[in-house]
């Protein structure tokens, strides 16, 4: 994969979450959402290193993931428009879908929650001997949650192929992270699990794909979890209603300058521009067209409000 | 075939199927396999089936509860033990926001097939923490499966159907109940979940009971026999999927009813059952429901608190003679 297939997925990914807040305006979504905007280079360069089989957990911040992962995008936002997706049908929305199909064990909107349950596909793996991975995204402030203590222990102590990709974005929704933590970099806390760690440059796929590469490679070959610590920066709010009053002026202006795309465009000489420009007409025709679909399926029937409790 | 088991041996038989039998299995929890598990429900599993399915994990409910829907997710089939049910309240996230919900919000293209085994109630001495019975808030959420195995048959046939059931169930043994011996029939062909019993026919009063209790309800109804009240004893079994047309057609026969748990009082899974016969079984009730429950207090440990704090026999007699009486 080259810098143009990084860019496309990348700009996939922040089109649709910024076509999804103009839905969210316009009442075409009914719940809360999480977006991703300025943190796409972690699901891309993260995924780079996956193969077919490989299972991902994410949060509610996870709609880049699942992208990344192949997911259907018309899917993704008929499931979130509340309409009887081919995903959930409906029961899941934003911050709780999944797709079996794709190996996308889900977001979570517990935080932490998902690190336990990715160590059980871990676990599935190892005692198959499928050779496949469980890869686990959190966000910086979940790294004080017990559930991802207790899992990354169990992980380590069990070897399994786990990879947990941190997503320090230095906000747990409105609280900086350097006031919730005494280390400076949360891939510190490893050592505390036996387990290597690695801190990145979160805007950069290409150092997500190096250092998730090495740590899926270690995975399946039988030596255990790792954890990659991504720096990033939101360029939106935590959720769609958040108006941010809590971060210093000029920080969100600032970040726009970092974030993986525009670093992308600032390098780029007039060539280049103008094939960023097409994918970038190209990708906006996608998500247009995947938003028709959308728009097309049916909302869940009522009656079917009590299906699936049990198999 | 029936062979002559105590209750905890009929567990283990049950774990030795499930793991001879099906090689998607896989048993882990704290202290089960070198170990043996802290009552002997495992002894011997590890030396038979190795490492690769039974293992020792560390002392992280939340994180093995977790790992267990993982898992079963992704295609194994988990028993995951929790020692005591009062641990399970420390991983009440993995089991009602996780466990439970999964294959509902994947509108069924998710299954997790996953058993949580625990064993639950008083026992002497025991302190608040290692005495409750917490059937009433896995019935309370749906998704989950519970049984409450109250005989070394049950004990055996119930979990093997959690086992193979495609939904997660909890299994909720009583502690007290380990040592007791009955027949178990290790051969017989591996039952469908859900499905109460009327374990002693009678005349004048149902008394429904689950765990424990159904030993006392029967202990109850031989003291009662002899005052020329006739006790229809009905063994609930499972509390989800519930059998309510079993209770239903009892009340009918008797017109009178009784419910026995040893959890407390309030909110308990009896007040489910009163409320259900209350607009079920109205016509056929001649008397006012009863309730036989702890009291709402934490389980005291010292005995000469216990002794007025857990509902006993007399306790279900007293009850069944203030029903008949009404
Ligand atoms: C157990 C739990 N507590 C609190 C919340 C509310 N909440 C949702 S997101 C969030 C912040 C998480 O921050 P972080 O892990 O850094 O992820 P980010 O949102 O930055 O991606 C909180 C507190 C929750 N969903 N779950
Ligand atoms: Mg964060």
């Amino acid at each position: 994969m080259g810098q143009l297939d990084d860019y496309r997925l990348m700009a996939r990914i922040r089109r649709f979450e910024e076509r999804l807040t103009a839905l969210k305006d316009a009442g075409e979504i009914p719940g809360s959402i999480h977006l991703c905007n300025g943190q796409e280079a972690i699901p891309v360069g993260a995924c780079r290193a996956l193969r077919d089989g490989d299972h991902v957990t994410a949060t509610y911040r996870g709609h880049g993931w699942a992208i990344a992962r192949g997911v259907d995008l018309a899917g993704l936002f008929a499931e979130m428009m509340g309409r009887d997706s081919a995903l959930c049908g409906g029961r899941a929305a934003s911050p709780y879908l999944s797709d079996p199909g794709r190996w996308f064990v889900g977001e979570n909107s517990i935080v932490g929650a998902g690190v336990p349950i990715a160590t059980g596909a871990a676990l599935t793996a190892q005692r198959t001997g499928s050779g496949a991975v469980s890869v686990v995204s959190i966000g910086d402030g979940a790294m004080n949650q017990g559930n991802v203590h207790e899992a990354l222990n169990l992980a380590a102590v069990l070897d399994l192929p786990l990879v947990l990709v941190v997503e320090n974005n230095v906000y747990s929704e409105m609280s900086r992270i350097s006031d919730m933590v005494r280390v400076k970099q949360l891939a510190e806390r490893a050592a505390g699990y036996g387990l290597p760690a690695r801190v990145v440059d979160g805007n950069d796929p290409d150092a997500v794909a190096e250092a998730v590469t090495e740590a899926v490679d270690r995975a399946r070959e039988g030596s255990g979890p790792s954890i990659v610590e991504a720096m990033t920066e939101r360029l939106v709010g935590h959720y769609s209603g958040d108006v941010q009053h809590y971060r210093p002026a000029g920080e969100i202006a600032a970040a726009r300058q970092r974030e993986p795309l525009a670093r992308i465009r600032q390098a780029a000489d007039a060539d280049l521009t103008a094939r960023l420009d097409a994918i970038d007409a190209e990708v906006a025709a996608e998500i247009e067209t995947a938003v028709t679909a959308a728009r097309a399926v049916p909302h869940p029937d009522p009656a079917t409000a009590e299906e699936h409790v049990y198999v | 075939m029936s062979e002559s088991l105590r209750y905890i041996q009929a567990v283990n038989a049950a774990l030795t199927w499930a793991l001879d039998s099906r090689t998607d299995t896989i048993y882990f929890g704290e202290d089960v396999a070198l170990p043996g598990g802290p009552f002997g429900a495992t002894k011997g599993l590890h030396k038979r089936f190795g490492s690769e399915r039974i293992f020792d994990t560390p002392v992280s409910e939340t994180g093995f509860l977790g790992m267990a829907l993982g898992a079963a997710m992704t295609g194994l089939r988990p028993i995951a033990e929790i020692m005591y049910a009062d641990f399970s309240f420390v991983a009440m996230d993995q089991i009602v926001n996780q466990i439970a919900t999964i294959h509902y919000s994947s509108a069924g293209r998710w299954k997790a097939p996953l058993v949580i085994r625990m064993q639950q109630g008083y026992s002497p001495g025991a302190c608040a923490q290692h005495s409750h019975s917490p059937e009433a808030y896995f019935a309370h959420t749906p998704g989950l499966r519970v049984a409450l195995p109250a005989t070394p048959d049950d004990a055996y046939q119930m979990l093997r159907t959690a086992v193979v059931s495609d939904d997660p169930v909890v299994v909720a043994e009583a502690r007290m109940l380990y040592p007791t011996r009955g027949p178990v029939r290790t051969d017989a062909p591996v039952e469908p979940v859900g499905g109460a019993r009327v374990v002693r026919p009678g005349t004048d009063v149902t008394v429904v009971a689950w765990s424990r209790m159904v030993s006392a309800a029967l202990d109850a109804a031989g003291t009662l026999a002899e005052e020329g009240i006739d006790v229809e004893v009905v063994d609930l079994r499972w509390l989800n999927p519930l059998d309510f047309d079993t209770v239903a057609a009892s009340v009918a026969r008797t017109g009178r009813l009784v419910v026995a748990h040893e959890a407390n009082l309030t909110g308990g899974f009896g007040a489910e059952i009163a409320a259900r016969a209350a607009t079920e079984c109205f016509t056929d009730l001649r008397a006012p429901i009863a309730r036989v429950a702890a009291p709402d207090v934490p389980m005291p440990a010292a005995p000469a608190l216990q002794a007025v704090v857990v509902p006993e026999a007399a306790t279900v007699a007293d009850a069944v003679r203030r029903t008949v009486r009404a």
